[in-house]
């Protein structure tokens, strides 16, 4: 497939997460379209790494395996961030939930002024 | 079109569905289980691309860990019933319109121009075997690979520290 | 020895210095000595200089001071034999009254003390400074130190408002004839490219060559006058110097009788090729001059106050100074300056002694038969007044017939006016010392009048000295051949515009006509003297109002309030609508409506903050698309 198909529908699930968040009241479900968007660029980082491959291997280099890893490496990273967000995140949203009942954005608006 | 192109448009297509599907449910628990759909078609894609070691990752970590403990905080926060999204018609629009017009900049903004010369052997290729991979990770990636322990260790103790009822 | 000739500026200077920074640390006679000292010092100096004098101009350069493209202003000073002789009498008259402040100034504090002496030091460095100058510039930076030293020194007993009013006058009124100055030495670096004195390129070179009345030279003259009527207080910047005498009398003795008053005359005399060559000027000089001498001698006729009388009288000798620059008579004007520094600052100086002796009254219709109890004051201050005068055998008598005869040869009728003015300055002079020094005391009963201390009158004497022998450095050639000796020391300075006027105005007078006029002046001048004396011989008080012509002359032609209609109040007013419309509705509302605007932005802007994290994030994705737009489509 060529390149930009893939990206593409990395920016159409990245925008369609971007949508989530400006759109939905729930805090969690808010948490939930972040993990959409990271996942889209997860992605875009194993097509590119996949790009980067077939470049390699056009130019005949000779270390054509380690060539390309980067890109899958990175993503490897991203997900252990990914994890850990998610838990310290989801500690944060109980403990407000503890305090004021209440997971709505619109409700949690104790930066005022 | 040959079964690989096929493949890519099944998955792409049943990968946008969901998406959509999480973004506009009411309930939230329908919500995160298209999530775990649109994971497990973002996780086809990567054997598409040849990454097997991330696609199982991806499975594993995202669709069974982290999924799951979204479902476990909704359980017990009782918020299975419907929750709806903004209220207010003003902030619905303007952030359809402003989401929307981020996906179409950036979808623009990334068209190449002109022919982008394909590449052969796309598929195939060894480059995302577990073996391989481990060998850079082991080697050159190793100290950001021990960082992130730490990363994980000051996580846990965080998400303690903020859980604790006192 | 001009070497050494920078010492004569900088030594006052030196003592200003002193005196100032020292004040109150330093004892009254330290402050006096070193005061006095300084002027002392530069008094030999300027002796030795005159000495060695022989008609050459020598100029010495001490630094560059202004050098921009093709302009070049180096601080340099002269040495010609106007600018020594001016020298001489500055240092000497100013060592004199130093030693006479020395003791009318003893019952101040010794910091203040001090300040007077550092006040007058730095006067005189001015003045040096401005006869000294080798360009209009350094001149001109002597010029505006004289008048600032004027102000501190007419304003010295600070504590009192109207001497400062009087202080402020005399320094605006200064800076309004500044202006015609800056505006003259523009138009000559435009026109001739350089402000120096002397030499082939310098100014009065250039300006030789112009024709008769240029039009260039005649604004360029005009505006210089401008700024000598400022100085020399002629018509119509005369009314500081009634008013400046609210300063302590040495200081009146110094600054607006014998030296910073002339400074205007120094500079017409010192620009005087410019002024022989635009006759238009000259004309208007001599007739300013013949106004100021005639107006300002009425005012004095009716005068009470015994300094008033005296300030009113250098306005009139001044008059008849720039009477003989209008006429021609360079030598004529600069004789007229040094007579009238020794017998003006001699009675200054009398009538400071009288003031003091009588603690402190300055009204003569409470004087009378001083002679008795003053006899020192009394025999200099009657020699004074009949110097000015003009008795034969006085100095005053020389230089004013000079001037007299130089108006006559010009026009006749300047000569008449001229006479008219003369007799009545004999006429109020000897007024003053009737009721000074005639008949009784008509003071207050407790007070005694009594002489003054030696450090004041040995000044007194050694002026009227000078102010008896004075003259006979100019004897004019109807006496004694070659008598006159001042024409000839001047000659080198004057010789361009002699031979200019020589052929221009040839009038010359017949030994006869002089012998005739002289006479005929003498005569009318003594009757003059004895109808004064009778009238008020027996002068008793009687405080009667004063009526008609009288009434106008007592109240100095009403020229202070005609002044204050015209010019200050409007003035005033062009203030007042700025302070309250323009400022408080204008540019205080601007001012305070910016900041007021930038509460009220602000205020909008904290609703931002809303606390509510839709948003924020929404703000954030827009600002995101806003950047990739701009990165992406805005490069392309």
């Amino acid at each position: 497939m060529p390149i930009e198909y893939y990206t593409f529908l990395c920016c159409i699930i990245f925008g369609i997460g971007v949508i989530g968040v400006l759109t939905r009241r729930n805090a969690i479900i808010i948490f939930m379209c972040i993990e959409l968007m990271l996942n889209a660029v997860n992605l875009l980082l194993v097509s590119f790494s996949k790009m980067h491959y077939a470049k390699a291997v056009a130019a005949g280099s000779a270390d054509v395996l380690t060539a390309a890893s980067e890109g899958q490496l990175f993503v490897f990273f991203i997900m252990v961030v990914a994890a850990v967000e998610v838990s310290v995140g989801l500690a944060i949203i109980v403990m407000m939930y503890r305090n004021t009942h209440n997971v709505d954005i619109n409700f949690l608006n104790r930066l005022k002024n | 079109m040959t079964t690989q192109q096929l493949i890519f448009w099944f998955l792409s297509a049943v990968a946008v569905f969901s998406a959509i599907m999480v973004i506009t449910r009411r309930n939230p628990v329908y919500s995160v289980l298209y999530l775990i759909i649109t994971f497990f078609a973002i996780s086809g894609h990567y054997v598409l691309l040849n990454a097997q070691f991330l696609a199982i990752v991806n499975i594993i970590v995202y669709a069974g860990a982290i999924m799951v403990l979204f479902l476990f905080v909704l359980m017990l926060m009782n918020l299975n019933k419907e929750s709806e999204p903004q209220k207010n018609k003003y902030m619905l629009w303007s952030g359809a319109i402003a989401g929307g017009l981020l996906m179409f900049v950036l979808i623009d903004a990334v068209r190449p121009d002109g022919q982008v010369p394909v590449y052969d052997g796309l598929s195939g290729g060894n480059v995302g075997l577990i073996k391989n991979l481990g060998m850079r990770l082991y080697t050159d990636y190793l100290v950001p690979f021990e960082i992130s322990s730490i990363l994980f260790l000051s996580a846990m103790v965080g998400a303690v520290v903020i859980g604790k009822k006192d | 020895m001009t070497q050494y000739a920078w010492l004569i500026p900088a030594l006052p200077l030196a003592g200003f210095l002193i005196n100032g920074l020292l004040s109150g640390r330093l004892s009254k006679m330290m402050s006096g000595i070193i005061g006095s000292g300084t002027v002392l010092a530069s008094f030999v100096l300027s002796v030795m200089v005159f000495f060695q004098m022989n008609g050459q101009t020598e100029v010495v350069t001490l630094f560059d001071f202004i050098k921009a493209g093709n302009i070049n202003i180096p601080f340099s000073i002269q040495f010609d034999p106007l600018s020594s002789l001016f020298l001489l009498i500055i240092t000497g008259v100013g060592f004199l009254i130093h030693v006479y402040s020395t003791s009318y100034m003893h019952e101040e504090s010794d910091f203040h003390f001090a300040r007077y002496f550092s006040y007058l030091n730095l006067f005189v460095f001015s003045m040096l400074l401005l006869v000294m100058g080798g360009n209009y510039v350094i001149m001109f930076i002597g010029w505006e130190g004289v008048g600032l030293c004027s102000y501190l020194l007419i304003g010295y007993w600070f504590k009192n408002t109207e001497y400062n009013k009087a202080a402020n006058k005399a320094f605006i009124m200064n800076r309004i004839g500044d202006l015609g100055v800056l505006l003259a030495v523009f138009w000559m670096l435009q026109k001739f490219g350089t402000v120096t004195f002397a030499g082939d390129a310098g100014v009065l070179a250039q300006a030789a060559k112009l024709a008769v009345n240029d039009p260039a030279l005649v604004g360029i003259t005009l505006l210089l006058f401008i700024g000598a009527t400022g100085k020399s207080a002629q018509i119509p910047l005369f009314t500081w110097l009634p008013d400046a005498m609210a300063g302590p009398t040495p200081v009146s003795a110094l600054i607006h009788a014998a030296t910073m008053v002339t400074a205007g005359i120094y500079m017409i005399a010192r620009s005087n090729i410019m002024y022989t060559l635009a006759e238009t000027t000259s004309g208007v000089i001599a007739i300013i001059g013949l106004a100021t001498a005639i107006v300002a001698a009425t005012i004095a006729l009716k005068q009470n106050d015994i300094k008033k009388v005296l300030a009113y009288s250098t306005v009139s000798q001044l008059g008849f100074m720039f009477l003989a620059l209008g006429v021609g008579s360079y030598v004529g004007a600069v004789f007229h300056v040094m007579t009238h520094a020794f017998f003006k600052a001699l009675l200054f100086l009398g009538a400071g002694s009288v003031i003091h002796g009588t603690h402190h009254e300055q009204d003569m219709r409470t004087y009378g038969g001083l002679r008795k109890m003053m006899p020192v004051t009394h025999i200099t201050m009657l020699v004074g007044c009949l110097a000015i005068a003009g008795i034969p055998g006085f100095s005053g008598f020389f230089s004013k017939d000079e001037i007299l005869m130089g108006a006559f040869a010009r026009n006749p009728i300047y000569y008449y006016l001229g006479l008219g003015a003369a007799l009545m300055t004999a006429f109020y002079m000897f007024r003053l010392y009737a009721m000074t020094f005639m008949g009784s005391y008509r003071g207050d009963e407790h007070h005694h009048p009594h002489e003054s201390p030696a450090a004041m009158t040995i000044p007194l004497i050694v002026l009227a000295i000078l102010a008896f022998a004075g003259g006979f450095i100019g004897i004019p050639e109807l006496f004694v051949h070659n008598g006159h000796k001042l024409a000839t020391f001047l000659a080198p300075v004057f010789e361009k515009s002699t031979q200019i006027n020589a052929i221009a105005h040839p009038h010359n007078i017949s030994h006869t006509q002089e012998w005739i006029l002289m006479g005929v002046s003498t005569v009318l001048i003594i009757v003059m003297i004895f109808f004064a004396i009778k009238k008020f011989g027996g002068y008793t008080r009687t405080d009667a109002e004063e009526t008609g012509l009288g009434k106008v002359l007592a109240n100095k032609w009403y020229v202070d309030e005609l002044y204050d209609t015209i010019i200050v109040k409007p003035v005033m007013w062009i203030g007042n609508v700025f302070a309250t419309t323009i400022e408080k509705s204008g540019i205080d509302k601007g001012v305070n409506g910016v900041g007021k605007s930038v509460q009220y932005l602000s205020r909008q802007f904290r609703l931002i903050q809303s606390g509510n994290i839709g948003n924020y994030i929404m703000m954030m994705v827009v600002a995101i698309v806003g950047f990739i737009w701009i990165v992406y489509y805005l490069k392309m």
